[in-house]
């Protein structure tokens, strides 16, 4: 079988990460999805679909917004913010959900589950599954559904079953632990539609594919504007489905420096944190060879993050790979440093950011006034803060 | 086989040599999981007596692991017990050598990836072959996933038995029956491991499909949700060389966490049961 992106390889390893580490039942699915998958990303006519999709439902493309305040006040490098907040549902993820619903529908699959951390992905699964007319049921853990009740009720709204998960942490690896779980008991009529870079292969592949236009985007936005290359960009990473979207293009660009940035958490203590890539080591979860949160014995470890989408043990293996290769510089920022960053964007900039994302801005402040002013650096603003606002209002009382 | 053969293979492939055994007995395998260490080390170590005891043919024992995708609830639960009584796999390991000490009963491990990984695969077969064991399921390693792994299990003799789904295609089967060692796995229902009151329903063809294409007749034993004596008794009916039982003891262990004598007594009397439902006659 071709796999037409360079990084992967024949046996769906980007170097030595990745692969399919998965119950004998899920090899077959897998199996077929990668066919369809190589079928339909080059159909004219699904291709075509998803385009209109992009453009008309979900508002593709998103600006590039130079952030004037912010930048004057730092007095560095241009600081351009990739405004995926702005797509309907409040973040990124309905790139891929369009795209991987289209891809279901295709194969014949009606029933569609999904695994939710901040319920960005459930309610972006749940919208795109609305709209194309396909049943949606979401995993999310019993301690997401109370820091993100707003979301819960807006996938039951938008039709979606949400099944509580209450095994381990009750968190998004345990929500993927229990999607797993549903599609080997219901693989034959059952689509997984993976919410981020993770997971076995080709979901890695699939997942950046779709997320890959955000980079397409932006790479042609900033040489419209700045007729150069940035000097950097900056995304955050959970499973690191928005950060390898935006990384992706500028690959190959070596002078533009990318960075992603992890949950620092309350501190790098084990159990404080969620920083995989920056403090974990390499294990295999979720179907995936990649850097992992674990104990001596290889037991995965708890994660806290202030941010429900940052708050996962493992990362997505393209960025294991990219790490080992040092092509992308991985950094954690912690809890308070996002909270300031999501509030200076706030009154500086008439935005507020999605706590994920607020970690990427908290880093881009940082590195945007090492840089002449004649650069520009990219920040990823993969969602909308609108979630987070009663965790935020619990830190700044007014 | 001849006997003289028979007797050779007897210490490198206990496994195999069991099979071999009950088959000239008209005897299917009856295979008893436990997770190591649960409810508590002391208390594992008499419960797993009391498999042999009530009649064993194999003895699985899990080391835990934190995120057990392949399980339902009951042995999550017993996974849960065992890691919060500070269970690790070199514990695992050591009531692996404890047991093999005291019994002349073939032992398998059950695991994910991880555990394994993270003690070093060539380590980890090492100290599981000192400690009696005669092979290992990983549940989440699937044929082809890492042949590295099958070397190093193979160059300390230990057999890498691997799983067959009811959906495995043809070809993929073929090769999977060729890879086995010891017996294959046959996965014998859509879902995850547990109790369940019928047998899996893709049991009788999967069993089916598999043995039209065992030419070398490799012993396959079925499992995930095989609880009752009249599951197994199906099982070998239909030509499967064993059955292998563990939601339904460890849901034994559940039941009786504050009565450790009535746990060992019920976890005998239910293994005498069904070991008795292995016999053709
Ligand atoms: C707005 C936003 N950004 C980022 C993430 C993190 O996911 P990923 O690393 O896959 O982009 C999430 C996850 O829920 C999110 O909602």
């Amino acid at each position: 079988m071709k796999i037409r992106q360079a990084a992967t390889n024949s046996r769906g390893r980007f170097g030595k990460y990745g692969g399919q580490y998965v119950p004998e039942t899920l090899m077959k699915p897998l199996q077929d999805l990668e066919e369809a998958y190589d079928e339909y990303s080059r159909d004219p006519s699904f291709k075509k679909e998803l385009r209109n999709l992009l453009e008309s439902y979900a508002g593709r493309p998103t600006p590039l917004y130079l952030a004037r305040n912010l930048t004057r006040n730092l007095r560095g490098a241009k600081i351009y913010l990739k405004r995926e907040d702005l797509l309907h549902g409040g973040a990124h993820k309905i790139n891929n959900t369009l795209g991987q619903a289209l891809l279901a529908g295709r194969m014949g699959k009606k029933r569609i589950i999904a695994e939710t951390g901040a319920g960005q992905h459930g309610v972006a699964t749940a919208m795109a599954c609305a709209a194309l007319g396909l049943q949606s049921e979401i995993y999310m853990g019993r301690e997401d559904m109370e820091r993100q009740k707003l979301n819960v009720y807006r996938m039951k709204m938008l039709g979606a079953e949400v099944h509580p998960v209450d095994s381990g942490s009750r968190t998004l690896k345990d929500a993927i632990n229990e999607s797993l779980r549903d599609w080997v008991t219901n693989v034959e009529n059952t689509y997984y539609l993976l919410g981020s870079a993770v997971g076995p292969h080709p979901y890695p592949t699939i997942v950046r594919d779709f997320q890959s236009i955000i980079g397409k985007e932006a790479r042609h936005q900033i040489l419209a504007r700045e007729d150069k290359l940035p000097r950097a960009v900056i995304a955050c990473v959970g499973g690191g489905s928005n950060s390898i979207g935006i990384f992706h293009q500028f690959l190959h660009d070596l002078e533009v420096d990318l960075y992603g940035v992890e949950a620092g958490g309350q501190d790098i203590q084990p159990g404080h944190h969620a920083a995989a890539l920056v403090a974990g080591s390499e294990g295999v979860l979720h179907g995936m060879l990649t850097y992992l949160l674990q104990d001596k014995n290889g037991q995965v470890q708890n994660t806290r993050s202030i941010s429900a989408g940052l708050d996962y043990p493992a990362v997505g293996p393209e960025h294991a790979y990219l790490k080992s290769t040092g092509r992308v510089k991985y950094r954690a920022v912690s809890d308070n440093d996002a909270l300031d960053a999501f509030k200076r964007l706030s009154d500086q900039e008439g935005i507020m950011p999605a706590l994920e994302p607020a970690h990427a801005l908290s880093y881009a402040l940082k590195l945007a006034k090492r840089y002449p002013t004649s650069d520009s650096i990219i920040v990823n603003l993969s969602g909308r803060g609108d979630k987070d606002v009663e965790i935020v209002a619990r830190h700044f009382p007014q | 086989m001849s006997r003289s053969l028979q007797d050779t293979s007897h210490n490198e492939h206990p496994i195999a040599s069991k099979f071999e055994e009950l088959r000239s007995r008209r005897e299917g395998a009856l295979i008893a999981y436990l997770t190591g260490g649960d409810p508590t080390p002391e208390e594992f170590h008499a419960n797993a007596s009391a498999l042999v005891e009530g009649g064993a043919d194999i003895v699985e024992i899990g080391i835990p692991f934190s995120d057990p995708i392949a399980d339902g609830p009951v042995i999550q639960a017993s996974s849960q017990r065992a890691l919060t009584a500070g269970i690790t796999t070199k514990k695992v390991l050591s009531l692996a050598g404890e047991f093999s000490a005291q019994h002349d009963v073939p032992l398998v491990l059950l695991t994910y990836c991880n555990p394994i990984l993270a003690m070093g695969a060539e380590r980890f077969f090492q100290i599981a072959q000192r400690s009696g064991v005669s092979g290992v399921v990983v549940p989440d390693m699937p044929a082809n996933a890492d042949p590295q792994f099958h070397k190093l299990a193979s160059k300390n003799d230990i057999d890498t038995i691997l799983l067959a789904a009811p959906n495995t295609p043809e070809t993929r089967l073929r090769r999977i029956l060729a890879e086995t060692t010891g017996f294959l796995y046959l996965v014998s229902l859509y879902g995850v491991t547990g109790p369940r009151k019928t047998l899996g329903p893709q049991a009788l063809d999967t069993l089916k499909r598999v043995s039209s294409i065992n030419k070398r007749r490799t012993p396959v034993s079925a499992g995930f949700g095989v609880s009752t004596p009249d599951h197994v008794r199906t099982l070998i009916k239909a030509g499967a060389d064993g059955a292998i039982v563990g939601s339904a003891l460890v849901q034994i262990i559940q039941d009786h966490l504050s009565n450790a004598g009535e746990m060992e007594e019920l976890l005998k009397k239910h293994v005498a049961e069904l070991k008795h439902a292995t016999r053709k006659f």
